[in-house]
């Protein structure tokens, strides 16, 4: 049962609203009763000394894998929520791309099942936009959101289909969700396995051009002006898709994006020496790109920070390049890349990282939580952005070790996560 | 990386990174090594009692025999595993296969596989030597190296020649191989072939790029004609093997329209009529099989040195002493 909490004298940075200043916040019941300086604890309240943290609402990725139902050995529901919360998110995203693909309302029924089981951070469904993803015709979209899907997506593949992705943004109007896409040409990009370029061209690996993308994310931009339909774009990773999103803002296309955290910091030399932990698709590209998707992130072209969290067991990533699948974990260690790497290095500031991080989110996918408005649901991160650790996979809560920031220095940990006025993470 | 007195490293992975002064030691160390293959008896203790495995997960018949007689001419105790299909079809993944070897307590391996970066994983992962046998596109050393030798021996400095690669360099680990090495020996290095078989960017590795043979005919000092390999024409980066030759091919009558003579390279197999025609294999500047009795010097060469022979050992070793 919640209890009620009090987080004391801790900096409230809630970007929603404006605030950001040193206040307490109280929650009972589920809910934000106040936010407010100097509140009485009444007895039996249960006070966190928060001096010298930052108290924000909860983080939220819209984009993690799961890996349950099929995979069990890479993560479950329970393992990927709990990865979650030890990484300061209090609601995740989890993409259908699974064994068996979660394409029908049973199977997003058992997602959120297992998510609320699980109690840790909220797990909201994705469901496919083509049954058995196949990229053929349209999966019971709305008997699927009556489940709790949040959204629709294929990702891990994108619909190629013109005709079938422009049907999935015209039917999903009816229930107000995103139609998310993974942007990516397979015919440009099929044997791929790393950005095209000097480092591709030295270490003899296939190339993805970023053409292939780009091409993508131009496309379904089209069809979302066509259609009126909200398109979110996955993982843009390219200095072109980036700009496409922001003249298409412009022009008052409805699209979300989402930056993830390893496509803002590293670059395709970090897959030197064939490092399979650097592999992930989109790949990581040249500095014009990064520099590019930092510049989307801090003018709000790219909305939503979001991990792509793509556990993998170790034997899987223990091999040659082009028999790695691609992917990597990132709920435990976003929040300290993006403080050290992109708010340290000054592409944003505090109250930017946390809109991107949780307010955003909420608003893109239509979720609760992205504010600590009074009565909105209890779901509060609180770090400390200070605090040093070093990266160490072995710690990690996540069922995988696959991370490219394994040894990294980093400033700024989670200390408490809060979801539904329940503590469900201290560290 | 080297230890003093040795040109390489535990491993032979690729020539990229590797100064001219390695690269020129290893050259050296081969000289001596020629003449074994011309004696009675073709044998010398230098390996004696050392083991290799030559490991290979692609079909490979000069590379594997090249090698093989490279050991068995320095006396080296060798196993052969052959395996068309990758490690990881077979089931055992390619850690596991390192795991056993290292078992086995064996000196070298010597392996080729269809995967960029196999060579390195493998290395990083046991005590013993690994000399790389050609990972998928990346590199091939000792092609690369038996390229030099040869060009070598015919024009006797690598040093400001201007050396052409003809064909599919996109694929081609012996392309990267010698790309880096002539590149370290001072060499000027060009790319040719239809633009769908080059690198996206080639200038990147440091390449003069034509797009037409003629042009590259009329510039260069050495051609290194790389073989066509039929899958690249199913998989539609050429239409037609007969059009790759009239527009790709190099023949007698292009080479005659040159001021100068010019040394002509394969690394074989070939396929007469296709990136070469045969009276240009077959013709006074071809030095293919040159290419082919080299190969043995410079695979001895570069497992006397990686056992921890010095290279002005070389000749001394041979006569009977052990690396």
């Amino acid at each position: 049962m919640s209890e009620r909490i009090l987080l004391r004298g801790g900096r409230v940075v809630d970007p929603g609203r404006g605030v950001d200043a040193v206040q307490d916040v109280l929650l009972a019941d589920g809910t934000v009763v106040s936010v407010a300086p100097g509140i009485e604890a009444a007895e039996g309240t249960h006070v966190l000394d928060c001096d010298g943290q930052v108290v924000c609402p909860g983080l939220i990725d819209v984009h993690v894998h799961l890996r349950e139902p099929g995979e069990e050995h890479k993560e479950t529901i329970a393992t990927g929520a709990e990865s979650a919360v030890a990484g300061g998110f209090t609601s995740i995203c989890a993409m259908p791309n699974t064994d068996p693909p979660i394409d029908d309302p049973a199977a997003v029924g058992f997602v959120a099942a297992e998510g609320r089981r699980a109690g840790f951070a909220r797990v909201y469904p994705v469901g496919c936009i083509s049954a058995g993803r196949a990229g053929e015709r349209l999966a019971l979209v709305g008997e699927m959101v009556d489940e709790g899907a949040v959204a629709i997506t294929d990702d891990g593949s994108p619909v190629m289909n013109s005709g079938l992705m422009r049907l999935a943004l015209e039917y999903a109007q009816a229930f107000g969700i995103p139609v998310a896409d993974h942007p990516e040409d397979v015919g440009l990009s099929a044997n791929g396995q790393m950005n095209e370029g000097i480092v591709s061209s030295r270490l003899g690996l296939a190339g993805k051009p970023n053409a292939a993308e780009d091409i993508h994310i131009v496309r379904d931009l089209l069809l979302a002006e066509l259609t009126g339909g909200h398109i979110h774009l996955q993982h843009v990773s390219t200095s072109f898709g980036v700009a496409s999103i922001r003249r298409a803002k412009e022009r008052g296309v409805r699209v979300t994006a989402e930056a993830s955290p390893h496509h803002l910091v590293l670059t395709h030399e970090a897959v030197e020496g064939y490092r399979t932990d650097a592999k992930m698709n989109p790949p990581l590209r040249t500095q014009e790109d990064v520099d590019a998707v930092r510049a989307g992130v801090a003018d709000g072209t790219l909305d939503t920070i979001a991990t792509d969290h793509a556990p993998h067991h170790y034997d899987e990533k223990e091999a040659a390049f082009a028999d790695a699948p691609n992917g990597i974990v990132g709920l435990e260690t976003a929040l300290g890349v993006v403080l050290t790497r992109v708010v340290g290095e000054g592409v944003i500031d505090l109250p930017t990282m946390i809109d991107r991080m949780s307010c955003q989110p909420a608003r893109a996918f239509g979720l609760p939580g992205g504010t600590l408005a009074e009565g909105s649901p209890a779901d509060v991160t609180v770090f400390d952005p200070t605090a040093t650790w070093t990266v160490d996979p072995g710690a990690f809560r996540s069922k995988s070790r696959n991370s490219p920031f394994t040894g990294w220095e980093l400033t700024g940990r989670p200390t408490t996560t809060i979801v539904g006025g329940r503590v469900v993470w201290s560290g | 990386m080297s230890e003093p007195g040795t040109p390489l490293g535990k491993d032979l992975i690729g020539l990229e990174g590797l100064d001219a002064d390695q690269i020129l030691a290893i050259l050296d160390t081969a000289e001596p090594f020629k003449e074994i293959s011309q004696r009675r008896i073709k044998k010398v203790p230098v390996l004696r009692g050392k083991t290799i495995v030559n490991l290979f997960f692609e079909a490979s018949t000069r590379t594997r025999i090249s090698f093989e007689f490279a050991e068995k001419r320095l006396s080296a105790d060798t196993v052969n595993i052959s395996s068309t299909g990758s490690s990881v079809t077979k089931g055992e993944t390619l850690v596991d296969t390192a795991r056993n070897l290292e078992a086995m307590s064996i000196d070298m391996v010597v392996m080729r596989h269809g995967s960029s970066g196999a060579a390195r994983f493998l290395a990083e992962r046991i005590p013993s030597n690994v000399v790389n046998a050609g990972d998928g596109w990346h590199e091939h050393p000792t092609q690369g190296l038996l390229d030099l030798l040869t060009i070598r021996d015919h024009r006797g400095s690598i040093e400001g020649l201007k050396v052409c690669i003809v064909g599919d360099i996109l694929h081609s680990r012996v392309a990267r191989s010698n790309i880096h090495g002539l590149r370290a020996l001072g060499a000027e290095v060009a790319v040719c072939g239809p633009r769908t078989l080059l690198p996206p960017v080639p200038e990147d590795l440091g390449c003069v790029v034509f797009t037409r043979v003629e042009e590259a005919i009329e510039w260069a000092d050495v051609l290194n004609v790389l073989r066509l390999q039929l899958e690249r024409m199913e998989a539609g980066y050429v239409p037609s093997l007969r059009e790759y030759n009239r527009i790709w091919g190099v023949s007698r009558k292009r080479l005659e329209a040159a001021e100068r003579e010019i040394l002509i390279l394969h690394p074989g197999p070939m396929n007469r009529g296709v990136e070469i025609d045969s009276d240009v294999a077959d013709g006074p500047h071809s030095v293919i099989l040159n290419q082919v009795t080299n190969g043995v010097a410079v695979r001895m060469a570069v497992l006397y040195l990686l056992a921890g022979g010095q290279p002005e050992k070389a000749e001394a070793a041979k006569q009977g002493g052990e690396a």
